[in-house]
């Protein structure tokens, strides 16, 4: 299939047709190559993320196709080969995480080593107690165990089994980020020592960078981009995947003119005055296109700017300069309203606030055309 | 006394039976996907609206020495099945066995799919599931069913008279026993019977009650 042939590698090739509550048909047809390492699995909600895992890990049925790890046929629909989930060894990490709430911590982990020695279940689970720091939980229920603690718990319960394929659900959603950073690291050496595949699906930029070695991007049931994270977040190519992927920043513009030389166009945001400079896409003048601006990409000037290689500057006036955690997030109109990141530093030392007379600094290859 | 005696050997039988054949049949009630399953839910629920004379009146032919109930057991135990302790278990299990299915269904359903779902990818086979994860979930289900076919059972009237007759130490269940006394006008005895019954009947649905919340708790608070 590929060029690249390893040991360990997980593939997927499925069609699954689903229907919702009111009977609208979905569609998953994706092909996969899942080497050992992190690989993110970035989409929308409802793009069939979920679906997908559970069709790997078996809890769910593909109409058509094929998955295989490591060579191994897990799923085929030509023999009609469907291995239970039970004998697949895929881990699966639900974003609900399931822990059972009726079994202490310890007898969580201990749940899929059944079939082992007593005493050699009592040293695994001894040893990945202590490796996610969670010793002390041993003898405590679920309910009794705090979120942050609970996550740990639920991959230590996965990884114990050392399995051949791991899969996460948004483990890590609803952590602050220095526990969840934490987690992070004890993943990141977990995937060092061990090499296996895993699917780590989230819709978090801070997860993306610091886990994702690649990443697939999941829309509407297809995979739309796959490679390594920078390329394929920065550059969204569709409407849903930039908002997922954190641009805050989504405007309707229509073309003035092709500058087909500079390798720019021309366009007019909707609803307002500006015109701005974007790269040159497949459009031509009056068509109306998409432009994503990530509210971290855009300058905040007090004063008008000179001598700038910026070729976008707009004036406008805060409507509001809201905290949130470390950064600050002012929205700025300038005939249609834009989102701006800047930092609490920042906006101290240029007295930033609501009503105040600002200019906006956008380079031409921070707007990205989306479809 | 010996009515009563009875009416709670008969009462605990039933119960132990019930949760016995009701667990496979709930465990299926509750996981199946087949689409004819609304029949055997009907099946089972039969038993609700029927009156009880009904139920055991084909009881009652089908334990019969010429129903195929009756000859099976003369072929195997040399007696009859009607007006028998047995044949009146039978019959009870038959009446009372919605009582115990739909608590089990429903605390069945009530089990998070997703830990289903867990302890199958951590390599738990159905049977490993339903003793690890299923069963300890729903106990107070469990519970619920045994009490209210044990309960219910108690105070049968109809199917025990028409399958059991009135053979004292063999059928005549404390039921029966109080009707007896009121037909013979002695409303002193009947009272007393009757009184008994009430009380053992709130005792045990107390205790139940209780037990309950208790076994409730660790899990369904969070």
């Amino acid at each position: 299939m590929d060029g690249e042939v390893n040991a360990s590698m997980l593939t997927a090739r499925i069609r699954k047709e689903r229907r919702d509550q009111l009977e609208r048909s979905f569609l998953l047809d994706v092909s996969i190559e899942v080497p050992p390492g992190i690989t993110i699995l970035f989409g929308a909600s409802g793009a069939g993320k979920s679906t997908l895992l559970d069709c790997i890990a078996g809890l769910a049925r593909p109409d058509d196709g094929q998955i295989t790890v490591g060579g191994d046929v897990l799923f085929d629909s030509a023999p009609g080969i469907h291995l239970p989930a039970s004998k697949r060894r895929v881990a699966y990490v639900f974003q609900t995480l399931a822990l059972f709430p009726h079994l202490s911590a310890e007898e969580n982990i201990a749940y899929g080593l059944s079939a082992l020695p007593e005493q050699e279940i009592r040293e695994r689970v001894t040893a990945i107690l202590k490796l996610f720091r969670v010793e002390k939980l041993r003898i405590q229920k679920p309910g009794q165990i705090s979120g942050g603690e609970k996550q740990r718990i639920a991959l230590a319960r996965s990884l114990v089994t050392e399995p051949r394929v791991l899969l996460l659900d948004e483990p890590l959603t609803g952590l602050d980020a220095e526990l969840k950073s934490a987690i992070v690291d004890d993943l990141r050496a977990w995937n060092a020592a061990k090499r296996i595949p895993i699917l780590y699906v989230t819709h978090s930029r801070d997860e993306v960078d610091a886990l994702g070695e690649r990443v697939i991007t999941l829309d509407n049931g297809r995979v739309v981009s796959s490679g390594v994270p920078i390329d394929v977040l920065n550059a969204p190519r569709r409407k849903k995947l930039a908002q997922a992927a954190g641009f805050e920043n989504l405007l309707s513009a229509t073309v003035l003119d092709l500058r087909e030389t500079d390798g720019v166009m021309r366009v007019r945001l909707q609803e307002s005055t500006c015109e701005i400079e974007v790269p040159l896409g497949y459009a031509t003048a009056g068509t109306v296109v998409q432009v994503a601006v990530r509210a971290g990409d855009i300058l905040l000037a007090t004063e008008r700017p000179h001598g700038l290689s910026a070729r976008n500057v707009l004036e406008g006036r805060i409507i509001s300069v809201e905290l949130r955690g470390t950064i600050v997030i002012a929205r700025v109109d300038c005939g249609t309203t834009f989102v701006v990141h800047i930092t609490p530093g920042a906006v101290r030392a240029l007295e930033l606030t609501a009503g105040r007379r600002v200019w906006l600094v956008l380079k031409t290859y921070s707007c990205h055309l989306v479809d | 006394m010996e009515s009563l005696w009875l009416s709670m050997k008969l009462a605990a039988s039933v119960a132990a039976i019930l949760l016995a054949v009701g667990m496979p049949v709930a465990y299926w009630l509750a996981y199946s996907n087949w689409r004819w399953k609304f029949l055997l839910e009907s099946v089972v629920a039969l038993p609700l609206v029927l009156p009880p004379t009904v139920l055991g009146f084909y009881a009652l032919l089908a334990m019969g020495p010429r129903g195929p109930l009756g000859r099976l057991w003369i072929a195997l135990f040399g007696h009859g099945l009607a007006f028998t302790f047995g044949g009146l278990v039978l019959a009870s299990v038959l009446y009372s066995f919605p009582f115990a299915v739909q608590p089990l269904v429903a605390s069945f359903e009530g089990v998070d799919r997703r830990l289903l779902d867990a302890s199958a990818v951590l390599g738990a086979g159905r049977a490993r599931t339903f003793l690890r994860v299923i069963l300890p979930l729903s106990l107070p289900g469990v519970v619920t069913a045994a009490v209210l076919s044990f309960a219910h059972t108690l105070g049968e009237f109809g199917v025990v008279l028409m399958v059991g007759g009135n053979l004292a130490g063999v059928t005549r269940t404390v039921s029966i026993d109080i009707y007896d006394h009121v037909q013979s006008l002695d409303y002193g005895a009947a009272n007393r019977m009757a009184l008994v019954l009430l009380v053992i009947s709130f005792a045990v649905l107390s205790v139940v009650y209780a037990l309950n919340r208790r076994v409730g708790t660790p899990w369904t608070a969070k």
